[in-house]
């Protein structure tokens, strides 16, 4: 059928089938190049519009007169009379008689949990990343790599969940702690989830060193120890604050493994056997029962867009170091 | 270990090898943990019933069933749109252009954007402002979008996963000789017929990659989805784009946090963990052959 159609109408048609393909081509050219920069651009749009409603439902908090008889940024941050009528202090009640939102005790909580985070996982993936990178025979590393994949790619409420039924009952088991769940059983939990990620900028800084540099500290009579710690290290030094920064954002903003091994009571404590209610749990535990539009509501988008944007200036600390890594290197070579 | 440093640098480096070893022995303890007390629970009625008396007995298919809509109806989102950014960015913007580290940036942060705040973000655009205008405009203010939902859900896993899309098919797309380019270009073709019939075949590999980590990254989330439509528990599987959905995660922290009785969920909990690990365990294992395999040719063609 076909052919047919081409034979019978190609005397007339000649010069339209030379040119109908090509314009086609153009024009399709002209459409997908259209769509796929409206596709990228929807990247920026994207976080933008993060940005700006997660600001939209935060900004009642600052502005609003009906919120404002709830809760105001005063009453936030400073202390606050207790319902009873005792000495002032600061508690997150978000339900109660006369709501208290003071965030005193959830910022504590978020400190506390992810220092103990931060201290376990840093240490840790830094020396292992320095290992793999300049000591490591290729079987470690062939069994070290593979399991950092893994870790990285365990889902975070499998985490959670292994540290409320496994971790906690061992650390109860050595500290005799009260409480199971508890600030340092998260914090444990939560260097899980940070380890991959300061391993994998960490130890991609130190292979980026240039070969010349461990060449010429080897040949000055300096042992590997020597070159590691005197060169290589003080080399990397900006990629390995930029897997500090981008592990201090990953651990800050992680919420099932806090939400569920942390014991989320929101208590003014220093202690690492108290429990602790973060910013990111606090969110995922209450905005399931709050109403829409409440000053309770509004608490809960402050603290989120608080977690936005301070994970936006650690992340953009952190790609920051890693360009200052490149430079340098790349300008010592 | 030579001059001088003798003792300090040996033991130094010791405890270097000691963090790799507390390390690979925390993830063999975690997984060892889980497949002990999991696997004897996983039967083919495990998986295909429904769970039973408090989900203390019975199966999980709701939530295998949930959990594979959303990660379909998040891989038709975020496949072309993490694709067509990528494509933009190795194909389109001119290098070093300001465009172009702009989109950089913004995947690069989308990447640290916590998931509770994907979640609020979802619950509060998809489904109190898209949601909200949908039924305004179509079923005459009824609540029919406007409210937590599986296509809400999968939306915003789908903006959670772009990075993650977008960074393997960039790499795919620098893997493919320059000359494949100059050859189709010589031959007339425009640059849409270049990117379509040479570039986009020649990258199916990194394609693949980026979506298998993308589904294997949105079948263990849990708070994006928490408020935009997963739900605790559906005596019926979701069927249309605006029902709730029970999902593997989510499921296990319901199951985990608010049981009425641990003791007698553990077992059904374990090996819902198990299912849910080498879920993602399974995906993370293809994608990486199939990335090593681009990573090879790369160094080849170079």
């Amino acid at each position: 059928m076909r052919d047919g159609g081409v034979l019978s109408g190609s005397r007339q048609m000649n010069t339209q089938v030379v040119q109908r393909p090509w314009k086609k081509a153009a024009l399709a050219d002209r459409v997908a190049s259209h769509v796929i920069r409206f596709c990228a651009f929807l990247a920026i749009v994207a976080l933008i519009l993060i940005f700006v409603f997660i600001g939209r439902e935060a900004l009642p908090l600052l502005t609003s007169q009906e919120v404002h008889k709830e809760a105001d940024l005063a009453r936030l941050l400073l202390p606050q009379p207790a319902s009873s009528g005792g000495a002032a202090g600061f508690t997150w009640q978000p339900v109660s008689q006369t709501p208290k939102y003071s965030l005193l005790p959830l910022f504590l909580g978020t400190l506390k949990v992810t220092s103990i985070a931060v201290l376990i996982a840093i240490p840790l993936a830094v020396a292992a990343a320095l290992y793999t990178s300049e000591f490591a025979p290729p079987l470690v590393r062939e069994v070290l790599k593979p399991c950092i994949e893994i870790l990285a790619g365990i889902p975070s409420v499998v985490i959670g969940f292994f540290c409320l039924m496994v971790v906690a009952d061992w650390l109860q088991g050595v500290f005799g702690w009260t409480y199971r769940l508890n600030a340092m059983t998260a914090g444990v939990g939560l260097s899980l989830a940070v380890i991959p990620i300061v391993f994998t900028v960490a130890e991609d800084a130190f292979t980026s060193v240039p070969q010349a540099f461990r060449e010429g500290s080897l040949a000055m009579g300096a042992s590997a120890w020597q070159t590691a710690s005197r060169v290589v290290l003080p080399a990397a030094v900006p990629g390995v604050l930029a897997a500090c920064f981008l592990g201090f954002g990953r651990a800050i903003g992680e919420t099932m493994i806090v939400l569920m091994a942390s014991g989320n009571a929101a208590i003014i404590s220093w202690l690492p056997s108290d429990a602790v209610r973060t910013f990111s749990a606090t969110i995922a535990a209450e905005l399931g029962e709050v109403v829409f539009g409440s000053a309770h509501y509004h608490v809960l988008f402050f603290l989120g867009a608080f977690l936005f944007v301070f994970t936006f200036v650690l992340n953009l600390l952190g790609r920051w170091w890693v360009v200052q890594l490149q430079k340098r290197l790349q300008g010592g070579s | 270990m030579s001059k001088g440093t003798g003792i300090g640098g040996t033991f130094m480096v010791s405890m270097m090898a000691l963090a790799c070893a507390v390390i690979v022995a925390m993830v063999a303890i975690i997984i060892g943990n889980i497949l002990l007390h999991g696997a004897g629970g996983i039967s083919w009625e495990f998986l295909s019933r429904a769970p039973e008396a408090g989900m203390t007995r019975g199966g999980i298919f709701p939530a295998i069933f949930g959990t594979a809509a959303l990660v379909i109806l998040m891989t038709i989102a975020v496949i072309p749109l993490g694709v067509a950014t990528a494509v933009y960015m190795h194909e389109y913007a001119p290098k070093r252009s300001r465009m172009i580290g702009l989109v950089r940036l913004a995947i690069q942060n989308l990447a640290g954007v916590p998931a509770i705040v994907f979640g609020l973000f979802g619950y509060v655009f998809f489904t109190k402002f898209v949601g909200a205008a949908i039924d305004r405009g179509l079923y005459g203010g009824e609540l029919v979008y406007g409210q937590p939902a599986i296509v809400w859900a999968a939306l915003t896993m789908a903006l959670l996963t772009l990075p993650t899309v977008v960074v393997a098919t960039e790499e795919a797309l620098r893997a493919i000789p320059q000359s494949y380019r100059e050859a189709a270009y010589a031959l007339g073709a425009t640059r849409w017929q270049m990117i379509r019939r040479v570039v986009l075949p020649q990258a199916t590999g990194g394609i693949l990659t980026g979506g298998i980590l993308a589904v294997s990254r949105g079948s263990g989330e849990v708070a994006p989805v928490m408020f935009t439509g997963a739900a605790y528990f559906l005596p019926e599987l979701p069927r249309r784009l605006h029902d709730q959905f029970m999902e593997l995660g989510y499921h296990v922290y319901v199951m985990t946090t608010q049981s009425i009785d641990v003791e007698a969920t553990k077992p059904v909990l374990y090996s819902t963990v198990l299912v849910l690990l080498m879920l993602t365990f399974l995906l993370n294992f293809t994608a990486i052959m199939i990335r090593s395999r681009i990573r090879r040719r790369l160094r080849h063609d170079r």
